[in-house]
């Protein structure tokens, strides 16, 4: 290449580097800046100084810390029900040739084709029947319901991953059904379910509307966050942004080795 | 292993069952809903929501936000993807930059364009210190409704293109380089190599990557409350409201049944446009 071209192609490759971190920098600012940075005028784009008045004076905020540990309460059980309900589906679909796989395969892929979020609204009148409304519980249920279509898709291309042979080994050398699973498979997939848990973890942190839809008190973050949106100061709406993107961009770069895994070749 | 004919059937049994309870039933329940009156089945419901004052406008804001952003995504993360791939070092790091908006909830990215653009905002700031304006000015109101489209658009576009861009990259990385050398070879441009050799290989992915990206852009939802509040009204914030602020169940299922047909709908023009050719491995 050129020097020119290769130097177009590499403020190219910055110019979208910036167009993805900058905003995330002006919402950190607006959220640790101190509340001068808020109503500053005209905005600094440097901060005056770091000042964690507003993100304190955000988590006073009452209802907030509640509304925090329930939505972390959330992701763990959607995270725990994806993986439980979903890794054995992923294990069967990658190691059994049965009638009526592809049928289900199908119906797992058609779970893409709908707006899943949406059918928390009918869910709202069972929950309520069921005395589950209002719960982290029944936010997890559908959280779960997002989550799982995924975590089968991606345990199983997981488990095509891991050779057959080493699970026949272990059964020649006496290991039984489970054994070999638990002695020989699970250790090799371990990095990628654990990616895949986080992935269930950061849809359930991030959803907003079926949570929004099944709480009325006990509102999870997101949901708290969306009510606060009419009512609060502009620097604790930042606040919030900011405490709902940290945890993501973290979990992302943990998972960054899996994201092809998660969005590859099984996961047609 | 005498039962291993049943084995399969015991693993996949639970997601199956949960799926069925927790994706089935409520959908077939939202159809119920959406078709019972207080004097039995009927269209009573729907008739109510053809005549909400905000359905038109909440039907057309929409459609242009999912016909706009969509195919704008699909086009910079098939760029992003081939940048991508001429890239010798630090391609880690960069994978990881442009996916951080993975991990990002709509109201989040909301929240945060809501920063830059508000009337003391960051972009005022800029476009002060060029002499456009003369001082703060608020672009976020029904007054301008272009600017507030626009706004919504550029929230869902930085927040979202990750998605398809991830797909993409997974579907680039399974073409041999050999393909395209030979194109070369025979003296392709590097357009025609994109155009000729890459596009079709990607079809599959991209034809994943756009079914996952409409379905997902017919339910956004807090980007467009953060930003627009109530002067933005979606299919969507619609349902919300109904079920929320008014406490019709019904009207509520009316537009949930109508996001869902519009959904399967766009999923089915998007299997058929983009289907393997004869000839063309599925």
């Amino acid at each position: 290449m050129s020097r020119i071209r290769r130097m177009l192609f590499v403020s190219g490759i910055l110019l979208v580097c910036a167009w993805t971190l900058v905003p995330i920098y002006l919402v950190a600012l607006g959220g640790i800046g101190g509340a001068k940075t808020v109503y500053a005028w005209p905005k600094p784009f440097w901060p005056a100084g770091l000042s964690f008045a507003n993100f304190t004076a955000f988590l006073q905020i009452e209802g907030l810390w509640p509304a925090m540990l329930r939505s972390v309460e959330v992701a763990v059980m959607c995270m725990a029900l994806s993986l439980v309900l979903g890794a054995p589906a992923g294990y069967a679909l990658a190691r059994f040739a049965f009638r009526g796989s592809n049928v289900y395969r199908l119906m797992i892929l058609m779970t893409r084709a709908f707006p899943v979020g949406i059918l928390a609204l009918p869910l709202a009148v069972g929950f309520v029947r069921l005395g589950i409304y209002d719960t982290p519980l029944a936010v997890a249920l559908m959280h779960t319901a997002l989550a799982l279509p995924f975590a089968v898709l991606v345990t199983s291309s997981l488990f095509l991953g891991i050779p057959r042979e080493l699970e026949e080994a272990a059964w020649v050398f006496g290991c039984s059904g489970p054994g070999a699973f638990r002695r020989v498979v699970l250790p090799l997939a371990i990095p990628g379910i654990a990616a895949t848990a986080i992935f269930a973890f950061v849809i359930s942190w991030n959803e907003v509307f079926a949570a929004s839809v099944l709480t009325v008190r006990n509102k999870t973050l997101t949901a708290y966050l969306l009510t606060l949106l009419s009512e609060a100061p502009l620097q604790s709406q930042l606040a919030g942004g900011l405490l709902l993107i940290l945890p993501s961009v973290f979990f992302i770069f943990v998972v960054r080795r899996y994201l092809f895994a998660i969005w590859g070749v099984g996961n047609r | 292993m005498r039962n291993s004919a049943l084995r399969p059937y015991l693993l996949i049994a639970p997601s199956a069952v949960f799926l069925l309870l927790l994706f089935g039933v409520p959908l077939v329940q939202t159809i119920a809903l959406a078709f019972t009156t207080p004097n039995g089945a009927g269209f009573g419901n729907v008739a109510r929501m053809l005549n909400d004052l905000d359905f038109s406008d909440s039907v057309r804001n929409t459609f242009e936000l999912v016909i706009c952003v969509v195919p704008l995504q699909l086009a910079a993360a098939l760029g992003m993807s081939m940048m991508l791939r001429h890239m010798r070092w630090a391609r880690d790091l960069v994978l990881w930059i442009w996916t951080i908006p993975l991990g990002i909830s709509d109201l989040a990215a909301g929240l945060v364009w809501l920063a830059i653009l508000t009337d003391k905002g960051y972009l005022n700031t800029v476009l002060y210190e060029l002499g456009v304006i003369p001082g703060p000015q608020s672009w976020l109101t029904y007054e301008t409704p272009g600017v507030l489209f626009l706004a919504i658009l550029i929230a869902e576009f930085w927040r979202a293109t990750a998605i398809v861009f991830v797909v993409i990259v997974a579907g680039v990385q399974l073409i041999p380089k050999e393909y395209e050398e030979a194109a070369s070879v025979f003296g392709a441009t590097a357009w025609q190599r994109f155009r000729r050799v890459t596009l079709p290989l990607l079809r599959s992915s991209i034809q994943t990557a756009l079914i996952l990206r409409t379905v997902l852009a017919f339910e956004a939802f807090a980007v467009v409350l953060a930003i627009g509040g109530r002067n933005f009204p979606v299919l969507v914030s619609q349902a919300y409201l109904w079920q929320f602020t008014n406490q019709n169940y019904n009207v509520a299922a009316c537009y949930a049944v109508l996001v869902t047909l519009v959904s399967l709908a766009a999923t089915l023009v998007i299997l058929l446009a983009l289907r393997p050719r004869a000839g063309e491995p599925a």
